[in-house]
């Protein structure tokens, strides 16, 4: 295959991508607000996470080492990880923890559906059972951004800063390298020029019924590709590998 | 069924019907702060293992119950009538689901 090394690549973005922000949100697990929160957001958690071991494990496949999904999530050094910064970011509080999920989800759901028609099957196969998991994240999220936005003065507060925090992680949603140029043209991955005006709309219409708006600014954060990163997913990965580093292929 | 230093949502009732066609049985309940929250929440505490086909969800503020003091009452007249129950019919050989 041709486009392999670029697909490997592709699938560590999305798997990482997945690996990150579940990981995030996993944090969360026994501190969110209250039980039933706690629960839908360790859910969502658990849905990323198996979204991260579905396209590791197929970054496995493609590798020319004999590596499993785990030493991919466990294994690389940070500058190898590729997910996008917003990721990474920290829960803060509940408003920035909704409004990372609420840009996040809105862009996978538009992302997945349109990876679901990938000319790649595996990539096409795993994409279709994500979207129907994304749907409910985005529709979770999107309901607290009304909720909280057009809720107390405090609850609307908190969100408008968190809009303004995370607002310049957005934009890389959109970026498109050689790997997204080289498999488009293949017919495997997806333009994502198309999908931000539909991001674009999806996301206005929940913020304008939450009397919420958009920053002034327009600079936005990139690296993630090149794999540079926030200082956030240093901290992040000493937590997450630190078993596999102290006992490297510890079983229980 | 408000205490004054609650400070969580109100409280819902949970249904879940497991198959198509069967009753909503009651699971549990949820805190939730209107109906749309309430489903959601059902469905990421009661519905994670597969378990269901359909939620309803209702305020547990509307549920009605039965006074425990009327309970003989209600209930302990039913206990002497057992042709009420439809065990001295035999069963047709071969027949399912009765």
């Amino acid at each position: 295959m041709e486009t392999k090394n670029e697909l490997y690549k592709y699938c560590l973005r999305l798997g990482d991508d997945a690996l990150i922000l579940g990981h995030r949100l996993s944090e969360l697990c026994s501190k969110a607000p209250f039980l039933e929160e706690d629960l839908a957001l360790t859910n969502i958690s658990l849905d990323m996470i198996g979204r991260a071991q579905a396209f590791l494990k197929y970054a496995s496949e493609l590798s020319d080492n004999f590596i499993t999904e785990d030493d991919i999530a466990y294994r690389r050094p940070e500058n190898e990880y590729y997910n996008h910064l917003i990721t990474e970011q920290p829960n803060g509080d509940f408003a920035h923890t909704i409004v990372r999920q609420f840009f996040v989800s809105v862009f996978e759901y538009h992302f997945f559906e349109a990876l679901t028609k990938s000319k790649d099957k595996s990539l096409a196969a795993i994409a279709s059972k994500t979207v129907k998991e994304v749907k409910y994240h985005m529709e979770h999220a999107t309901d607290w951004v009304v909720r909280l936005g057009d809720g107390t003065e405090e609850s609307h507060r908190r969100m408008q800063i968190a809009i303004e925090d995370l607002w310049m992680y957005t934009g890389e949603f959109f970026e498109m390298d050689y790997v997204d140029d080289i498999l488009l043209s293949a017919g495997i991955a997806v333009d994502k020029s198309l999908i931000k005006e539909k991001w674009m709309k999806e996301i206005i219409k929940p913020l304008e019924e939450a009397t919420l708006i958009l920053p002034a600014y327009t600079h936005m954060q990139t690296g993630s590709k090149k794999g540079i990163h926030t200082e956030c997913l240093g901290h992040i990965l000493s937590e997450m590998q630190y078993l596999q580093r102290a006992y490297p292929d510890a079983k229980w | 069924m408000k205490t004054t230093n609650d400070t969580q949502f109100d409280l819902w009732e949970v249904f879940i019907q497991s198959k198509p066609g069967l009753p909503h049985i009651h699971a549990g309940n949820v805190h939730a702060s209107d109906a749309k929250m309430a489903l959601q929440n059902a469905r990421d505490t009661y519905t994670r293992r597969g378990e269901g086909t359909s939620i309803w969800v209702v305020p547990s503020a509307n549920i009605r119950a039965s006074n425990p003091d009327d309970h003989e009452m209600l209930f302990d007249p039913s206990n002497e009538k057992m042709f009420r129950h439809p065990t001295f019919y035999t069963m047709p050989e071969g027949a399912k689901n009765i």
